[in-house]
């Protein structure tokens, strides 16, 4: 579960970001997040990964005050949510398979287990040959599905993608979709941030639409409402 | 911690340090040249200390007897003197002892010339005891002592060598220890800062760690191992270089100035680097191991 109380984030420079956003996303979620460039969406999944702190205000992640989380627990705070990032953030001097590995030697999975689901994992998201790849080497779109295999790899309660088809053509877009719509019947909170209107409006989930900072609509089962 | 999470840190540790092959040589080279200045110091000032050791040990009293005193007596005396708390050695030498020794020494060559003294030993009254002391520092009172006890004669012992040795040798350790402290600190300093241009290009990767989780550990673990091992080889490369060094230096000297290794002598090879392998080996990874977790400290804050 995640929860935001009268939460805001200024950065140094320009106005805040994120302006007194109260919302709850109940445990199995799946929730859009949609809103026009600059609006907030990428600072709203920083903080709940405690990549950044509130300016003010109060965030629960899993029953956890990411305010008055101990430093030692953060680790173990951020295990627990899978993290697409809008720039994906993958280890350069790494391959496609040990990038993914990597999330599961960070939490000492057994070698052997790491051997049998990396490869699932790169089945999964369609780039079974491309393991010995490095980032360099790779589009955007893979990065992208190399960026949600790791996200995906540890089995985490939460899945926060940000813009995760923003590289992708409608095909693989609309896979990647009914992947995490399949993740989230596992029972995983997912939310995503997107621009892609035909898919917000298909899916037919819970859509929140932010605007400078602030949350202009929030419906159950929404559409994509806002003009860019 | 597992030892697979351990074996897989060591992986990347040496990883690291192939993949930055001019970054890890810059730091062998520092850390190489700290550890040979440390290692010259520290053999310099070994030998130092030894020889004053070697001086003080040879520092003794002679106490020399009445003409007219029993062989009960000295051997009284002798006794008296060797259950004293601060005698470490002591030694009776008869008059016709030293006179055996003399003839030894100074007419080797010309046996016929000592035939001459036959009956007559020159050096009757000499008999005597060389008493060793366990510290220097107890002389003065010690010989105060000795010229009560009756019978004996003579006293014999030099007062400046005592006082200068002990005084110099404390100077020379305390000095050595400065020394030795500072290029640990220069080492660390040096060390710190080619670990930060390492670190600077993985700035951005050990973020992506800590965000998806990594533990501090997890993190610096590669790091510290990389340090540890560049360390090590940077201990490595100059105790090679001093054991030459050393061996040359030793060989030369004993055959250039014969006359005066006779007076000094120095500590073998293998008694002296028995204390500087294990010191180097053991600053080298120090230097590596600190050096590397004061630098990548503050990128851990994510
Ligand atoms: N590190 C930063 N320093 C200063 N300002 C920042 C920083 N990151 C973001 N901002 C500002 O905060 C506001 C919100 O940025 P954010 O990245 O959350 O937007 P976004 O909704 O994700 O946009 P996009 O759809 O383009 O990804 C923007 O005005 C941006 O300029
Ligand atoms: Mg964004």
């Amino acid at each position: 579960m995640i929860v935001l109380e009268d939460v805001s984030k200024s950065y140094s420079t320009g106005s805040p970001a994120i302006k007194n956003i109260s919302l709850k996303i109940e445990e199995g979620e799946f929730v859009f997040i949609v809103g026009n460039s600059g609006s907030g969406k990428s600072t709203l999944i920083k903080l709940l990964l405690k990549e950044l702190e509130p300016t003010s205000g109060k965030i629960f992640v899993n029953g956890k005050d990411l305010n008055t989380i101990k430093r030692k627990k953060i680790p173990e705070h951020r295990r627990g949510i899978g993290v697409v990032f809008q720039d994906f953030r993958l280890l350069k001097d790494r391959n496609v398979y040990d990038n993914i590995a990597f999330a599961q030697r960070v939490i000492e999975t057994p070698v052997k287990d790491i051997k049998k689901r990396v490869p699932a994992m790169l089945a999964l998201v369609g780039l079974a040959e491309k393991y010995r790849s490095f980032p360099k080497e790779l589009s955007g779109g893979e990065q992208q599905r190399v960026a949600l295999a790791r996200a995906l790899v540890n089995k985490p309660t939460i899945l926060l993608a940000d813009e995760p088809t923003g590289n992708l053509d409608p095909k693989n877009s609309w896979e990647i979709m009914k992947l995490l719509e399949e993740i989230n019947k596992g029972g995983t909170t997912v939310v995503v941030v997107t621009h892609n209107r035909e898919i917000v409006d298909a899916m037919n989930k819970r859509v929140i639409t932010m605007h400078k900072g602030v949350i202009l609509s929030d419906e159950k089962k929404g559409e994509y409402s806002y003009e860019s | 911690m597992k030892v697979s999470t351990l074996a897989y840190s060591c992986g990347q540790g040496i990883k690291n340090i192939k993949r930055n092959k001019l970054f890890s040589l810059a730091s062998v080279g520092t850390i190489t040249a700290c550890i040979f200045l440390i290692g010259l110091f520290y053999i310099i000032i070994a030998n130092f200390q030894y020889l004053v050791k070697e001086a003080e040990d040879s520092v003794c009293i002679t106490v020399f007897f009445d003409d007219d005193i029993t062989e009960k007596r000295i051997q009284e005396i002798g006794e008296q003197l060797g259950n004293r708390e601060e005698v470490s050695e002591i030694k009776y030498t008869s008059a016709d002892e030293a006179w055996a020794d003399y003839k030894e020494r100074y007419f080797a060559e010309e046996p016929d010339l000592a035939e001459g003294f036959r009956d007559d030993n020159p050096l009757a009254g000499s008999s005597n005891y060389e008493i060793y002391l366990k510290d220097l520092k107890m002389q003065d009172a010690f010989v105060t002592y000795l010229k009560t006890i009756s019978g004996i004669r003579k006293v014999n012992y030099s007062e400046n060598t005592a006082n200068t040795l002990t005084d110099f040798a404390k100077v020379v350790g305390y000095v050595s220890i400065s020394i030795i402290v500072i290029l640990f600190a220069v080492g660390i300093f040096l060390i710190s800062n080619t670990v930060m241009i390492g670190i600077t290009v993985r700035k951005e990767e050990i973020r992506i760690m800590k965000l998806i989780g990594a533990t501090d550990i997890f993190v610096r673990l590669p790091f510290v191992i990389e340090g540890v091992i560049i360390g090590l080889i940077g201990a490595i490369l100059p105790i090679i270089a001093l054991v030459l060094i050393y061996q040359k230096v030793i060989v030369y000297l004993m055959t250039q100035f014969q006359s005066f290794t006779s007076i000094v002598t120095f500590i073998s090879v293998r008694q002296i680097f028995s204390v500087v392998i294990p010191m180097a080996l053991l600053i080298g990874a120090g230097i590596g191991l600190i050096g590397s977790k004061i630098t990548i400290r503050k990128h851990l804050k994510v």
